[in-house]
């Protein structure tokens, strides 16, 4: 498959924290310790596309999502949008991107503005980017909100009379204000209850068939990646461990950590024969990993997964696994591992 | 377990075998509030037998929580109006004095807490927070309490217990936390343990593990486990029986198998179709319940789930929306009168301890099913070929 130029990509992006209480940290300025939160990755999206990212909390989805739409500046590494160098660019050469590259948080209680109504929290990128739209700013948010299955008559509604459903869809409206062609979406729905999840990511399914805005969908949950993205990266302590077109890298993993994570997933089917035997455990034949998630802060030499792995041996300690086609996988399916394998 | 309970008096045992080890029956709870009283628990019943785990099912809000703290005793006397029967291995509860409450938390009945940050405190090493419990409830020695925080640790699966004993909560990650307050839950031996959302903020491979140590513990003691959280798969992996709570009511209650594989009421089968499986197919839209959980301020008239419910054009005259339904087809251990469920329903099913509070009748029920399953996009032929 020949692809056109990615409408966004990464190589080998990074993001490196401060260590707080270390600003003044005696010695040179590569020697103070630093949070390594993302640690080179490399991302395309192509226009129209959905790439899910999941992986464990703290692995770096949201710092990774907020270099993409860069409300952060990376460390190192390269950011193109549509062919031009972002990485580094400044605010006033960033503006007309920003209008292309949205974002929707997590927490639908705390990204919006408890003091304006629905339809000054929508029209806001409108007045920042000073845009008039042909039938006036008040008529692009009713639009907006319809866009968005809300009504006309939430215009003048503040955000804690909504539900969290619905104050997603606030927040998705907005995102939609400047039409983008990126939506970086960090964790859309995992606040949202069961029943309403599957509103929301109706939602966006539907603004990206519609609309053809690509997005970068990050997650915890496999299935709720599985449903949304074409292609998916696995993330794992700062690193990118896994991506592959979305049924191959849920039908055949090739990474020992997206095994394991793809094999910890609970799933709403009773045991057979209806009950439990008693005491049993719980999914027997699944892959266990032992152990926490190191700290970022000082990541194991190597293979940063090799702590946890069940495959690892005394290479994976030494050397780092680049990612790269695994034998008798398809070419867009890179694993970061020296022993790949489908079991 | 057949405890047989005259449903329409349930002062009248008709056989007592063995009452249930945890017994709770018509439970309510009501708070008032600045905006009005809040029936935040109505009319609630379930039994538990030792070794066997209770997953409670719900959306936020639902009165998961309001729950547990009622059967634990925990709720502030002053604001809160706790109503029903809850009995411990025989003993009432409800209206039970304070000391003897507090006597009973702790040694006979742990909970384990959604945060472990915030239910354990900050200020002293984990190791003496499970020895104070210790010491509090047995009276022993400083040195044999510590001993047993050191045991506790390391049946939990904290790597060197004694040294990290002497750690605080913040030195540990969220997954040992977890663990940390599972040790001190389990100090003292309980027979009861309520674990209320113990692993909603886990990630999945941790999860994995915190289910898996609750199974251990329990085959190993005979602990009944009451199991509160909103995932369904939590549920399927671990529970016995499941009880599927809505706007403060028991919906659906029966075996995990019967609630799971062959859900009756309407809300369970949507939240059983609106979830994306591993295995469903792709590309296709996934099926919501329509609408939003209601304020228990203003919970709807009737059946609570009327105003979302996809189902309710399936019975003639609209009942639903003025008529409560109440729990049917359970057995005595539900309140819910399986016998003696009256009308001419055509489909009448057994009582098979799998209790509906929906006013379908089965061959409704059907329908309904049958058209959720043809629409579910989920095991349909529809997959993606990407690959291969
Ligand atoms: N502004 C910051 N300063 C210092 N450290 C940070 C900052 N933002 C994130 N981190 C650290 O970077 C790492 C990655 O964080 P990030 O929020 O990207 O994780 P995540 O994968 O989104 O996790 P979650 O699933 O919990 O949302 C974490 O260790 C986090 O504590
Ligand atoms: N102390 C309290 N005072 C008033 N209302 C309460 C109190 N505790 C809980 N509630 C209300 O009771 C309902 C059920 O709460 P809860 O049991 O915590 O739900 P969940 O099912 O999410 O655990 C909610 O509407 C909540 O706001
Ligand atoms: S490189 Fe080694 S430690 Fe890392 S995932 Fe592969 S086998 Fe495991
Ligand atoms: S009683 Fe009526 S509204 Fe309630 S679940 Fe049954 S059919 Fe739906
Ligand atoms: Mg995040
Ligand atoms: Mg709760």
């Amino acid at each position: 498959m020949t692809q056109a130029e990615p409408l966004l990509e990464a190589v080998g992006l990074a993001k490196h924290f401060p260590v707080p209480g270390t600003g003044l940290w005696p010695g040179r300025r590569d020697a103070r310790p630093v949070l390594r939160a993302v640690d080179g990755i490399d991302l395309t999206l192509h226009t129209g596309e959905s790439l899910g990212v999941v992986g464990e909390s703290g692995c770096g989805k949201s710092t990774a999502g907020r270099l993409l739409t860069r409300l952060l500046e990376p460390t190192s590494g390269v950011l193109r949008y549509q062919g031009v160098d972002i990485t580094h660019a400044t605010r006033k050469q960033l503006a007309p991107v920003r209008s292309q590259i949205q974002m929707v948080f997590q927490d639908p209680y705390a990204s919006l503005n408890p003091r304006q109504t629905v339809g000054e929290i929508v029209s806001t990128p409108l007045e920042v980017h000073r845009i008039d739209p042909p039938g006036g700013r008040r008529a692009r948010v009713l639009e907006l909100l319809e866009t968005v299955g809300l009504s006309p008559e939430h215009y003048n509604r503040f955000p804690h009379e909504f539900s969290g459903g619905q104050r997603q869809r606030v927040g998705i409206a907005r995102s939609l204000a400047l039409e983008p062609k990126v939506i970086v979406a960090d964790e859309p729905v995992s606040a949202l209850d069961v029943s309403i999840q599957a509103q929301v990511v109706n939602l966006l399914q539907r603004l990206r068939r519609d609309l053809g805005i690509a997005f970068v969908f990050i997650a915890h949950d496999l299935a709720v990646v599985r449903h949304f993205s074409q292609r998916v990266a696995v993330m794992y302590l700062g690193k990118v461990v896994e991506t592959a077109p979305r049924d191959e890298l849920y039908r055949s993993p090739q990474h020992p950590y997206t095994q394991a994570l793809l094999s910890a997933v609970p799933e709403p089917e009773p045991p057979p024969g209806g009950r439990r035997e008693a005491g049993a455990g719980v999914g027997a034949d699944r892959i266990r990993l032992t152990g926490d998630v190191p700290s970022p802060l000082s990541p194991p030499s190597g293979c940063r997964f090799r702590t946890r792995c069940p495959r690892a041996q005394d290479l994976c300690a030494r050397e780092e696994p680049l990612p790269r086609t695994p034998d008798g996988a398809a070419p867009d399916h890179l694993a970061a591992c020296h022993f790949p394998g489908t079991n | 377990m057949t405890a047989a309970v005259n449903p329409a008096n349930p002062a009248i045992v008709t056989s007592v075998s063995t009452e249930p080890f945890l017994q709770v029956r018509d439970l309510s709870v009501r708070f008032s509030t600045e905006d009005g009283p809040v029936q935040a628990v109505d009319g609630l019943s379930f039994s538990l037998e030792r070794g066997r785990t209770l997953g409670i099912v719900g959306e936020s809000g639902s009165g998961k929580s309001v729950t547990s703290l009622a059967v634990l005793g925990l709720h502030d006397r002053a604001r809160t109006r706790v109503g029903g029967s809850i009995r411990l291995d025989g003993a009432e509860l409800v209206g039970a004095d304070e000391a003897r409450l507090r006597g009973l938390r702790g040694s006979r009945m742990a909970m384990v807490f959604q945060d472990a940050l915030t239910a354990l405190s900050p200020y002293y090493s984990v190791g003496d927070q499970i020895a104070e419990t210790y010491r509090r409830h047995t009276g022993c020695g400083r040195r044999a309490a510590g001993e047993r925080a050191a045991q506790m640790l390391a049946l939990v699966g904290i790597p060197s217990p004694r040294r990290r004993a002497r750690d605080y909560p913040h030195q540990f990650s969220g997954g040992m936390r977890q663990r940390v307050m599972i040790a001190m839950a389990l100090c003292c031996d309980p027979d009861l343990l309520i674990a209320d959302e113990p692993t909603t903020a886990l990630d999945v491979t941790v999860q994995a593990q915190i289910l898996e140590l609750l199974a251990e513990v329990q085959q190993e003691f005979r602990t009944a486990i009451v199991l509160i959280t909103h995932d369904l798969g939590v549920i399927a992996g671990i529970a016995d029986d499941v009880l599927v709570m809505y706007a403060g009511r028991s919906v659906e209650h029966g075996s995990v198998g019967q609630v799971l594989s062959a859900p009756r009421h309407p809300y369970t089968m949507g939240l059983l179709a609106s979830v994306p499986r591993l295995d469903g197919a792709v590309d296709v839209p996934l099926r919501p319940v329509p609408g939003s959980p209601p304020s228990l301020l203003a919970v709807p008239g009737g059946c609570a789930f009327h105003p979302r419910c996809q189902a309710r054009d399936l019975l003639p005259d609209d009942p639903c929306g003025s008529r409560r339904p109440a729990l049917l087809g359970g057995d005595g251990g539900d309140g819910g009168d399986g016998h003696a469920r009256g009308e001419a329903d055509d489909g009448r099913e057994a009582a098979d301890g799998h209790a509906v509070a929906c006013h379908l009748g089965a061959a409704e029920r059907v329908a309904f099913a049958r058209r959720t399953v043809e629409a579910k996009p989920n095991d349909t032929t529809r997959t993606e070929g990407t690959s291969r």
